[in-house]
């Protein structure tokens, strides 16, 4: 790992001066013959090369992109670069190269499509600039397209509404077909195929994590909770990120699941073969491997017979589910129609709270004060309930019904304007630690503010990337790991179940 | 006729079809490439009514450049605002006094505000030139023809207000001239050198629309970011080739 320092948390935070390829050493591992074939995509004898004929094959699949995705051609066109979006990008903001800046980013591929789609770019490419496709620009392209979390934070002040993350997932897609595949996000689909999740957990080793939850569960509340895996017949098939199995403190938010479909008296289930909510194919692109991720969730919904879907914690998992599940997977005419078709465990919770059927004690989450970080795909590409802005208002209302310490970060830093993480997008791997740490910046700056200013402890977050890449990066910035916690951990916390402390096992039937 | 009449005659009509084509074919390019995924960037509108409301705050107040940065906001609505109110004075020369809006378009407020709003529109244009060359980020971004944009469309709007405040022309023979194009009945243009240089420009703009970043205009109203319902769940959304993949692997029934 390259040395690197962590950027310093200033009193206010300001716009960087830029600098010049700060971070053109940046690039993540590029996947080998092994986990590109397993994907469908080409590769060179050597990794690192390119296939042949690569050039021409590049501008093949920018023709087709450009006919097959009104975003990419419109985005290309619209561009006036008026640098709405220059300041906006948590790895501009963290790492001051000028090629984070999402207009440059997009230039990247912006500049190529002029060349050889316009006509000013064929006939005038220096005044408008143009240039031709060589290595040197892939090369390029290969490293900034790993450098954008498609978090969407530039598309919302854009005022054409052009997003980046469309450019990054059609750019990503087109390398990984010329031989330049992400290592990281190709060698974990393959697994979400083979195995069911991005973990590579198999049907035993699960069954086996949701036994010791149960009995994790009981220990300390006398109280049979069940943790169901492949249960024909459940109303319920609950879809969640494999972090959730066993990765602190995802699995408190498991627990937290469980404990309120206990408490609503409904049956569920987890599914080994769509034993994963998460589904990479967003990050790298492709449609295709998109639908067939969210096929399994079909088959799995179907060979069980549920009724009803609904999904853990996980923001990117959400943002397909919510928008693209019934697009690729759908139409789910099979399910239950008078619920949301997927719904968020945020949506079935708070309808719990709503009703009054869930018993809460606040006072056990007094020892902390919550603040709430807004999973970029989920403040920008979902909602969590019926009205428009619900995204942010569902966990926070959930949050303050089992919280009595509640402050939000700074107004500029949440909602739609929510930084990322610094993880997102297919970027959560070691060899991209530095942009990770980097990309921190904005959200590390607004959590210590509140830290400093209104007592905050923890920060509660419902994305299992965000959950892993802040407890990594937590320590990078004089904050602790712990720090971060999942909102359906502070709903277990408080959550008092039927017969909890009785001596006897009453409530066993109560579990069906 | 003289033979620069006959000169301006053709280019105008080169220009005025180079434009028309070039925006028509754009927009139907815009309308015939499917968008396979629902893309709205949220909080979105979930009825077409909140769609409309969604591009009027974008269109008329430039809503979401407003939150990005105000400076380029206060100068970027200025120079559209004024190019609007020109646009409305101008129609003057274009429309004959027995037209249904001429009372509207002869209304002293319209012609004043479209002729105060030339300085208005420099002011907006110097400023945006100004960001492009100080602030750092936005001068990495930006190419020969993002200056010179700036400089036609200023130049423009100096040579037009040099003919209402230094170096009046002959309007009536002006207006002869345009009525003639679109009647097919082709007048002399006043041999003005101050005209001749602001028409020169217009035909100009008129002609790279279609192939420059001027496209936004059109464009704006085809990003799936902002245009689509946030409906995801309720409708089943699914391009043409999306639903080919479907047919044939029979795996969504």
């Amino acid at each position: 790992m390259a040395d690197f320092d962590t950027p310093e948390i200033r009193e206010f935070p300001v716009i960087p001066t830029i600098m010049e390829g700060a971070m053109s050493h940046s690039s993540p591992f590029i996947a080998g013959e092994e986990f590109q074939s397993d994907m469908g995509f080409p590769s060179a004898e050597n990794v690192g090369d390119l296939i042949d004929g690569w050039k021409e094959k590049f501008l093949e699949l920018m023709q087709d992109k450009l006919s097959k995705y009104r975003s990419l051609q419109v985005f290309m066109d619209t561009c006036v670069k008026c640098g709405a979006c220059t300041d906006k990008c948590h790895y501009f903001l963290g790492t001051t190269d000028p090629k984070n800046m999402p207009v440059a980013r997009q230039d990247l591929l912006r500049k190529v499509y002029r060349r050889y789609f316009t006509f000013a770019g064929k006939y005038f490419p220096k005044l408008v600039g143009a240039i031709d496709l060589t290595e040197d620009v892939i090369k390029q392209m290969y490293d900034y397209y790993h450098q954008c979390s498609e978090c969407r934070r530039c598309a919302v002040f854009c005022p054409f509404g052009i997003d980046t993350a469309e450019v990054t997932m059609a750019a990503r897609d087109m390398l990984a077909q010329i031989g330049y595949g992400q290592k990281y996000s190709n060698q974990i689909i393959p697994k979400i195929y083979k195995i069911g999740n991005n973990l590579g957990l198999p049907q035993p080793a699960l069954a086996d994590t949701l036994e010791g939850l149960e009995e994790e569960v009981e220990d300390d509340f006398n109280v049979k909770v069940r943790y169901p895996l492949d249960e024909k017949g459940a109303d319920i098939l609950l879809v969640t990120p494999s972090a959730d199995f066993f990765a602190e403190p995802h699995v408190d938010g498991l627990i937290g699941y469980g404990k309120v479909f206990h408490e609503a008296g409904v049956s569920w289930t987890l599914s080994s073969k769509a034993s994963e909510a998460a589904n990479f194919g967003l990050f790298i692109g492709s449609y295709e491997h998109m639908r067939e991720i969210s096929l399994r969730i079909r088959e799995a919904a179907k060979e069980l017979g549920v009724k009803r879907i609904v999904f853990g914690e996980c923001g990117h998992a959400w943002r397909v589910a919510y928008n693209h599940l019934n697009t690729l997977a759908g139409p789910w005419d099979f399910l239950d129609q008078n619920y949301p078709i997927p719904q968020h465990i945020l949506e079935f919770t708070k309808d719990c709270l709503d009703r009054g059927i869930l018993n809460i004690d606040k006072t056990e989450n007094d020892h902390m004060t919550v603040t709430f970080h807004d999973s970029c795909n989920i403040a920008r590409a979902s909602r969590i309930g019926s009205e428009p802005g619900s995204q942010f208002t569902t966990p926070r209302e959930v949050i303050k019904a089992v919280c009595n310490n509640f402050e939000d970060m700074a107004p500029e830093t949440i909602h739609d304007a929510t930084f990322c993480c610094g993880g997102g997008g297919g970027l959560l791997t070691d060899d991209l630690m530095e942009l990770r740490v980097k990309g921190a910046l904005p959200r590390m700056t607004a959590l210590k503010h509140s830290i400093e200013d209104k007592g905050v402890t923890h920060m509660a977050a419902i994305c299992a990337i965000c959950k892993s890449q802040f407890t990594k990066v937590l320590p990078y910035y004089g904050m602790t790991m712990d720090q971060i916690v999942s909102v359906h951990q502070l709903v277990s916390n408080a959550l008092i179940l039927t017969g909890q402390g009785e001596e006897a096992d009453e409530s066993e039937d109560e579990a069906a | 006729m003289t033979a620069l009449s006959i000169l301006y005659v053709i280019l105008f009509y080169v220009a005025m079809i180079t434009l028309v084509v070039g925006v028509v074919n754009k927009i139907l390019q815009y309308i015939r490439v499917p968008a396979p995924l629902k893309i709205a960037v949220t909080p979105a509108p979930i009825t077409k009514t909140g769609v409309v409301y969604r591009f009027f705050t974008e269109i008329v107040l430039f809503n979401s450049l407003f939150r990005a940065t105000k400076w380029t906001w206060i100068f970027g609505w200025m120079f559209h605002l004024s190019l609007l109110l020109a646009f409305f004075r101008h129609l003057r020369y274009a429309v004959s006094p027995d037209f249904i809006l001429w009372p509207l378009i002869n209304l002293e407020v319209v012609q004043s505000f479209g002729k105060y709003a030339g300085f208005a529109m420099v002011i907006g244009l110097l400023g945006l030139f100004g960001r492009r060359i100080f602030v750092d980020r936005v001068r990495y971004i930006s190419s020969p023809s993002d200056y010179l944009m700036l400089i036609l469309l200023a130049a423009i709007a100096g040579s037009g207000l040099m003919m209402s405040f230094v170096n009046h022309i002959d309007i009536v023979q002006l207006k002869a001239f345009i009525l003639g194009l679109f009647f097919f009945d082709w007048q002399n243009l006043p041999t003005d050198i101050t005209l001749l240089i602001h028409l020169t420009l217009v035909l100009t703009l008129m002609m790279v629309f279609p192939i420059s970043k001027l496209l936004h205009a059109p464009g704006l109203f085809f990003a799936p970011t902002r245009y689509q319902i946030d409906n995801p769940r309720e409708q089943r959304h699914l391009s043409p080739w999306g639903a080919e993949l479907e047919a044939k692997d029979g795996r969504n029934s």
